[in-house]
């Protein structure tokens, strides 16, 4: 285990481009710890993630000394909802990787582990589920719980475990035949006690890095969600919905078309970069984990 | 073969049967009061909910409420879409070909710009050409779509004015609205060129020039990965050099040997992919205000338009169970050794 994750630092550090991905990750990182120090939150704020509001004009403001990212319709300030919106796309990535995780390893788990009419039944619940178009299904299951950032994340959850599930099972299938099993077996060992101490932490490494590596395709899900109005509500710190804001201010005023840019740009360059991070760390990772690629 | 697609197509209902289970389990989060939208028509029928409630069994247990509403469903009878204000099969009739149009229009254009790029670059790899696919296939997977869309509306609308939103002017809704103009598919490019008016088809053709720019851009990724490793992992195989060794040019050992075999996975996959697309135009309409399923879908998903939305899944559904059996096929056709198993 040791001298993969030393091959894998190796090979990042050989790659300038997953190195760029690294950096930025961090740098998002770095933002979302300290995002109460960059965009201090107004002492009469309720709840650290409304975006403060200076006015009620409906037209967005260009960038200025005094909104220095300029601000949407109902002049929320762009930079604050960029600064926590980073925290809210950390909080949504990481909460739905694990929690479509936990669902992953459970099903995948038993599927590999029981096997027959099991694995025959879960595993084409999980090809169902995996071949549908992702958006169609968070879209209907959003419908159904009412939209809001927390059923965004349910709906996303319970639309991405089916490839944790079935990588996990091909696993279990293959470690469920070592000698060690047995010998737990023999010495007694519930089945519980087998799957969830012998053989899933067996299994489990790398569905691990591939799955934290999803946290860059959660978060586009995420804000897709928001875009078309089903996730955050108006005025939260959420990048999609920050996008969603510029949806009326495609068109500038006569002689400056672009007049409205930065309603678009910038929280768009934000998602754009972020998600730039994972998939470019993702990329030399899937390479090194890819077993034809050894 | 046809056996093999007879033996397909008996596992069809259990798949569709599987997906009402899920949809129909996913309502269950919804009061009975709710669910009751499924068969209300009128809305003279809302201050008689009590009765709907019992008619349909909404209070009974889910396999009862299940059996009702499939047994209605299978009566061909979907409820009443409040966003589209009309019957949800007649709302799937007018807005699916809008969607189809853009799908159809976009997938050939994924189809040869992936094949072409994914072979390149196999073949000149590490070269500049596969450095900027892998550029183009980086920057596709992590730009999301609706920010592609609303950077692309504002050059070309805000700035150039050349291409707006929308599916067609409004001379062109006034023409083909009028007695002028005889739908006979539904598809705008279609339909103007056997009414012969040319102006329409221009008029259509400028309309679907962002929104499948937009689905190009990222779709095409993945089909350049896909071609690419499938074609790295022919062209070092051994009849590939004895190709080369019998003196044949290049171009006829990559385009007729090599690829006709790399292509195989690529070709199982296309069905797949029209599917995704149709998918992925949910965003895509929604940002250029395109009037199709996925815009319906997402209203009516907005406003609980509950019928509206199972419509619009079960319309999935069935693509994706259609998608699945022709990628199946195709992939028998190709691959004489699947039909056999």
């Amino acid at each position: 285990m040791s001298s993969e994750l030393a091959t894998l630092l190796r090979r990042v550090k050989k790659n300038p481009l997953s190195l760029l991905g690294l950096g930025l990750i961090s740098f998002f990182i770095l933002i979302a710890i300290l995002a109460p120090a960059l965009a201090p939150v107004p002492p009469n704020s309720r709840d650290s993630y409304l975006i403060p509001q200076t006015g009620y004009s409906s037209d967005p403001v260009r960038p200025s000394r005094e909104h220095i990212f300029g601000t949407t319709e109902q002049q929320y300030d762009m930079y604050y909802g960029i600064i926590w919106g980073t925290r809210t796309a950390f909080k949504v990535g990481v909460t739905v990787v694990l929690t479509s995780l936990a669902i992953g390893i459970i099903l995948g788990g038993l599927a590999g582990f029981y096997g027959r009419w099991i694995d025959e039944a879960l595993m084409r619940f999980t090809d169902i589920i995996l071949a549908f178009p992702h958006i169609v299904l968070a879209v209907v299951i959003v419908a159904v719980l009412g939209p809001s950032l927390k059923n965004v994340m349910i709906a996303i959850a319970l639309v991405s475990w089916p490839s944790y599930a079935r990588l996990l099972r091909g696993d279990v299938l293959s470690i469920k035949e070592r000698e060690f099993v047995l010998a737990a077996r023999a010495l007694g060992a519930t089945d519980f006690r087998i799957l969830f101490r012998h053989v899933i932490p067996n299994a489990i490494y790398p569905l691990l890095v591939l799955a934290s590596l999803d946290i860059g395709n959660i978060v586009i899900y995420a804000a897709a969600l928001s875009f078309l109005g089903l996730g955050a509500p108006m005025g939260y710190a959420d990048w999609g919905q920050l996008i969603s804001l510029s949806r009326n201010w495609i068109l500038g005023s006569s002689g400056n078309p672009f007049e409205y840019w930065h309603t678009v740009l910038i929280p768009g360059g934000t998602i754009f970069l972020f998600v730039l991070g994972w998939n470019l760390l993702g990329d030399a990772f899937r390479d090194i984990l890819d077993p034809r690629q050894k | 073969m046809l056996a093999f697609i007879l033996r397909r197509l008996a596992l069809l209902p259990l798949v569709a049967l599987g997906v009402t289970l899920l949809l129909f389990g996913l309502l269950q989060f919804l009061t009975p009061e709710m669910r009751a939208s499924l068969y209300i028509k009128d809305p003279r029928q809302l201050s008689a909910m009590e009765a709907v409630i019992q008619k349909y069994k909404l209070r009974d247990p889910f396999p009862v409420q299940y059996g009702v509403w499939l047994k209605q469903l299978l009566g061909g009878d979907l409820g009443y879409s409040e966003t589209a204000k009309m019957p949800v099969g007649e709302a799937v009739r007018a807005f699916f070909p809008a969607t189809f149009e853009l799908a159809l229009f976009s997938f050939f254009p994924i189809l040869t710009i992936g094949i072409w790029l994914g072979t390149q670059s196999a073949v000149k790899k590490d070269k500049f050409i596969d450095q900027v696919s892998r550029f183009m296939a980086i920057t596709g997977y992590s730009l999301p779509s609706f920010v592609l869309g609303l950077v692309l509306l504002m050059i070309f609308y805000g700035h150039l004015k050349l291409l707006p939103p929308g599916r067609f002017s409004l001379e062109t809704d006034l023409l083909i609205h009028s007695e002028n103009f005889r739908q006979y598919t539904g598809l705008l490019l279609a339909d103007s060129i056997l009414n012969r008016k040319l102006w329409v088809f221009w008029d259509g053709f400028k309309h679907l020039i962002l929104p499948s720019i937009t689905l190009c851009y990222i779709n095409v990724a993945l089909l350049v990965r896909i071609t690419r490793s499938s074609m790295l992992e022919e062209i070092n195989k051994d009849y590939v050099r004895t190709a080369r060794a019998k003196g044949l040019s290049e171009s006829v050992v990559i385009n007729k040997h090599a690829r006709k075999n790399a292509l195989i996975p690529v070709i199982t996959l296309s069905s797949l992919l029209f599917v995704g697309i149709l998918g992925g135009v949910v965003i895509t309409e929604t940002v250029f205000n395109y009037p199709g399923i996925g815009r319906w879908g997402v209203n009516a998903a907005q406003q609980l338009d509950i019928p509206g939305v199972i419509g619009f899944a079960l319309l999935y559904s069935c693509l994706f169970v259609l998608g699945n059996l022709v990628a199946d096929t195709l992939y028998a056709y190709v691959d004489p050794r699947i039909r056999l198993k």
